[in-house]
């Protein structure tokens, strides 16, 4: 089979496979559309292949080697051909480039495949500002938010300054640093449900932090996290609208209530 | 109280409940701050990331060729008049340092800081032999005193508050008297040096630890900021150093790049008050200095993960980085972990050395942040270690039950797209429509674990690939 | 099987082989322990001449050690009894045998008590000189032996310490060089001292002078030439 490398330069219309994620494909579509949106407005053709379920990540920091490269052939199938292929999540970006390498090592069927699937993924807004070079995004937004840097993406593909960048430019938007914001907010996927009490410290510590700010909108780049913080932020009262990053990046915000809250 | 004869890892769930309810301890791990210091050291030095890979890398090599470098260090250290005890288990490095101290008919030893001293209950069988165990370190002091096993590796009574010790001061320095005023750090400090300089000088043998031991020249290195280490080892007319393999470097010249990150890591000091080489005993000429000179080189479990997925853990230098980052550690505290070592090298190392059947929990008890892995100065993967345990726990089939199933149920439909998606659709589509006026859940069916301390915020209803095969249409 | 033979042939099982390694790894690996050669060593500790003095009396004060420069040695007794005086300490202090302090002209200053020796529990104040300085972090570098008595770097609660310029080195490298000159063998003790004591066990409240000594004082000759280099 021929194996596609990732293009050296930008290509000018690169060949786009979303990789949805699961959390987004069953509790939030609205950010895979917005993922749609901001590609294809870099010029980005885009395709969600239908056989795409799960990274694997569950069952792999389960302990369950077996599940997991089970799960994760199919995105190794699933993604066969395109140029990228760009999850709105650092976890399962992260999950696909650093680990599927180790996961399928020795793998005779497998490994090739998984390597080079590595090296064609990215986390979307890093995507987006390392490899396309995407300066700006046609986006309002009125207020201040904040953003939390989730663990996987930060630690693992080194996204930073990538959204940052993009929201300076977001019209109306003031972005304001939030203290600690490398600090775990405790979803850790199956952590949360196995260890609920220091989960709750330390997503309690993250929404107190948040409020601190006096920013009306949390931000972050992977649902995991917003779940957690804004299933936290409701339960606790406090005032606080979580939502994810590519939301706001690609102006869709206006008919999509934030996170866990109802329509107005 | 020690870890090493009751271990209560298995319940570090309940441990880390009681922990969070318990307001005192919260208080006092309030004070831990060394993160920002951490940070400020490694800022002054532009070279510490260059750093960081030759330490890994001195440390890999020194592993590789474990055997050469104890040998050699071995024979050094008999050049130097010194001793060196080899010992597989606890019980050889009790009984060896027993031993020892009754050569010299000690009554009291002083003892320097050493985890390893936890590691085999070291204080309690003294104690039961007849001799005076005294830690002169003030942390472990202060925990000795009141009958507690550390929290942490170099902040020891970092569960502590002032009030607590200065209870624990009043109660047992009865000497002093009973209604003395002690509220200041200050004054505890100075009671404390007090009551232990008189122990110094009296003590028949000093145990103390050893952060690294130089085959080049057989020598042990410690460091401490207090100076105990050097008074133990100094003053009586024996000293012991109870260390373990992995503590080997080759050479002086990489036992000085690590400790380049050793403090920095630790503390945020650029570098330690006191880093003392000890090579054999006094010299004739000497004045001062111990008339012997001992080694225990002490395994107890070490050999075994060398050549495994877990040798890259015999790098740790026990700076403690991992823990003053983790929030885990932060939010629980070091006795949680029931067993020495506490925190991210502490999940890695505890099953390891008493077996993943009584630890398997720590390694459970991580979020995968990588925050660990990021400060580590020695770069081990902590993380990946971590699901490495996970793994062994899980073919060992000691994870519950319930977790297999759903987990064994979950991997069954996400490798099949069309099952799966017929599972979804309706469950996403139901709980669409029934979280639509509130937007999220206060409580769900088999979600407890979630909605006791955070609502579940609604789905939207349908899913990105029902929506996008609409559009596509 | 005894323990050394056990432990060694467990390591060996774990490395994959039946005894140790092949002459041809030995001889690398002797010429490795031999060779003492240096790994990176951070640009602070390769500065020279005035910048290294100047590094070593910064590190030094950020160690929480005071200090005080004198241009000659002539000025070190006064020096000395100036600082025990503004600690309002007794003029009176113990010495090591060391012929490098013995050359300072103590007798300048009659007032001083001087004895020599090793420290006695009762002594508060240790005078000692010192193998080297290194400007890295302001650490002082001191061997034990007749001439400088371990004790006296320990049991005191003030510690002075008389180095001259000429003996800053760099780095740690650098005084492993030095040492590796003037003996085959270390010493039974190699002491490297940053600072006084201190603790912060007591609510992470950093206390001075927690077993060893409350002060550290470093008197540093230095004529302000170009210096730093042995002469």
């Amino acid at each position: 089979m021929q194996e596609k490398s990732p293009p050296k330069t930008p290509l000018r219309s690169p060949k786009v496979g979303l990789f949805v994620t699961c959390l987004v494909d069953l509790f939030r579509p609205s950010i895979g559309f917005a993922a749609v949106k901001l590609l294809q407005d870099a010029g980005c053709t885009v395709e969600a292949p239908a056989s795409q379920i799960c990274c694997g990540q569950p069952a792999y920091n389960s302990g369950d080697r077996r599940d997991a490269k089970a799960v994760a052939r199919g995105i190794v199938d699933a993604f066969e051909g395109f140029d990228y292929v760009v999850a709105p999540s650092g976890s399962c970006a992260g999950m696909i480039r650093e680990h599927y390498p180790q996961l399928f090592a020795g793998d005779a069927a497998y490994e090739a495949r998984a390597r080079n699937l590595a090296e064609r993924t990215h986390e979307l807004v890093s995507f987006l500002v390392d490899v396309l070079h995407v300066k700006n995004v046609q986006a309002r937004y009125d207020g201040t938010v904040t953003y939390h840097d989730s663990c996987s993406g930060l630690r693992e593909l080194g996204v930073k300054h990538q959204p940052r960048a993009l929201l300076n430019g977001v019209a109306g938007l003031t972005l304001k640093e939030l203290p600690g914001a490398e600090i775990c907010c405790g979803f850790g996927g199956t952590f949360c449900v196995k260890y609920p009490e220091i989960s709750n410290r330390m997503v309690s510590d993250k929404i107190a932090d948040a409020a601190k700010t006096g920013a009306g909108t949390l931000l972050a780049g992977d649902l995991g996290c917003l779940l957690n913080m804004a299933g936290k932020a409701t339960r606790a009262g406090v005032d606080l609208e979580c939502r994810h990053v590519a939301e706001v990046l690609a102006g869709m915000t206006q008919d999509l209530p934030p996170i866990g809250q109802a329509k107005k | 109280m020690s870890f090493a004869e009751a271990p209560t890892s298995r319940n570090f769930k309940q441990n880390a409940s009681a922990a969070l309810r318990n307001e005192t301890l919260q208080r006092a791990m309030g004070y831990l701050g060394f993160t920002q210091k951490r940070a400020e050291a490694v800022a002054r030095l532009p070279e510490f990331e260059a750093l960081r890979d030759q330490a890994r890398d001195i440390k890999d090599h020194t592993l590789k060729h474990l055997d050469f470098y104890l040998e050699a260090y071995e024979a050094k250290v008999m050049e130097s008049g010194g001793h060196m005890h080899w010992c597989r288990t606890p019980e050889e490095a009790r009984r060896t340092i027993l031993d020892l101290c009754r050569s010299v008919g000690a009554r009291s030893v002083t003892r320097g800081k050493t985890m390893i001293g936890e590691e085999i209950a070291l204080n309690p069988f003294l104690e039961r032999n007849g001799i005076e165990p005294v830690e002169t370190d003030l942390g472990e002091y202060i925990i000795q005193l009141r009958g507690e096993p550390p929290s942490h590796i170099i902040a020891p009574a970092i569960h502590v508050t002032k009030e607590q010790v200065a209870d624990t001061f009043l109660e047992k320095h009865a000497a002093y008297g009973k209604t003395r005023l002690l509220t200041e750090p200050r004054e505890m400090l100075e009671e404390a040096r007090g009551i232990l300089r008189g122990k110094f000088l009296k003590a028949d043998a000093g145990i103390t630890g050893a952060n690294f031991l130089v085959a080049e020249t057989g020598s042990s290195i410690i460091v401490t900021n207090e100076g105990n280490g050097d008074l133990t080892q100094l003053l009586p007319k024996m000293h012991i150093v109870l260390a373990t393999p992995e503590k080997l470097v080759p050479t002086l010249e990489d036992a000085s790049t690590i400790l380049r990150l050793l403090a920095r890591s630790a503390t945020g000091q650029e570098f330690s008050v006191y880093t003392t080489v000890s090579t054999g005993p006094r010299r004739r000429a000497d004045p001062d200095g111990p008339a012997q000179y001992h080694v225990v080189i002490l395994d107890n479990g070490r050999i075994s993960m060398l050549g495994t997925e877990f040798q890259d853990m015999l790098r740790c230098i026990r700076c403690s980085a991992c823990l003053n980052h983790c929030p885990v550690y932060n939010a629980v505290g070091g006795h949680a972990y029931g067993w020495v070592y506490p925190g991210p090298m502490g999940s890695v190392l505890t099953p390891g050395l008493i077996g993943v059947d009584q630890a398997g929990a720590l390694p459970n008890a991580s979020t995968f942040c990588g925050k660990c892995e990021s400060v580590c100065p020695m770069k081990i993967p902590l993380p990946k270690m971590m699901r490495h345990w996970r793994e062994r726990e899980y073919e060992a089939k000691l994870s519950p039950a319930i977790a297999r199933w759903g987990l064994a149920a979950w991997a069954f439909a996400a490798r099949r797209p069309r099952l799966y998606r017929a599972l979804t659709r309706p469950a996403m589509a139901v709980l669409g429509r029934l979280g639509k006026r509130r937007g999220n859940f206060a409580n769900l069916p088999l979600a407890g674990g979630w909605t006791e301390f955070r609502d579940m915020p609604a789905p939207e209803g349908k899913t990105f690939h029902q929506l996008w095969a609409e559009r596509s249409r | 099987m005894n323990a050394r033979d056990d432990m060694l042939a467990g390591i060996r099982k774990a490395l994959g082989r039946d005894g140790s390694a092949d002459a041809a790894t030995r001889a690398t690996l002797q010429a490795r322990l031999k060779g003492h050669k240096q790994n990176l060593v951070p640009k602070r500790g390769r500065v020279q001449g005035r910048e290294k003095i100047e590094a070593f009396v910064k590190m030094a004060e950020f160690s929480l050690a005071t200090l005080a420069r004198v241009r000659s040695a002539g000025d070190v007794p006064g020096a000395v009894a100036d600082y025990l005086k503004s600690q309002n300490l007794p003029p009176k202090l113990r010495m090591a045998p060391d012929q490098k302090l013995d050359a300072y002209p103590w007798a300048s200053k009659p007032l001083l008590q001087i004895a020599r020796g090793k420290a006695e529990p009762e002594d508060e104040v240790g005078l000692t000189g010192a193998f080297a300085g290194i400007a890295e972090t302001g650490t002082l570098m001191l061997l034990s032996g007749p001439a400088s008595p371990s004790t006296l770097n320990f049991l005191p609660e003030t510690h002075v310490v008389v180095v001259r310029a000429e003996e800053i080195l760099g780095s740690y490298e650098d005084g492993w060089a030095k040492l590796r000159q003037i003996a085959d063998k270390l010493p039974r003790t190699v002491n490297f001292i940053t600072g006084p004591s201190r603790s912060g066990d007591i609510e992470q409240t950093l206390q001075l002078g927690a077993h060893g000594p409350r002060r550290l004082h470093i008197v540093l000759v230095d004529d302000g030439a170009d210096a730093g280099t042995e002469r």
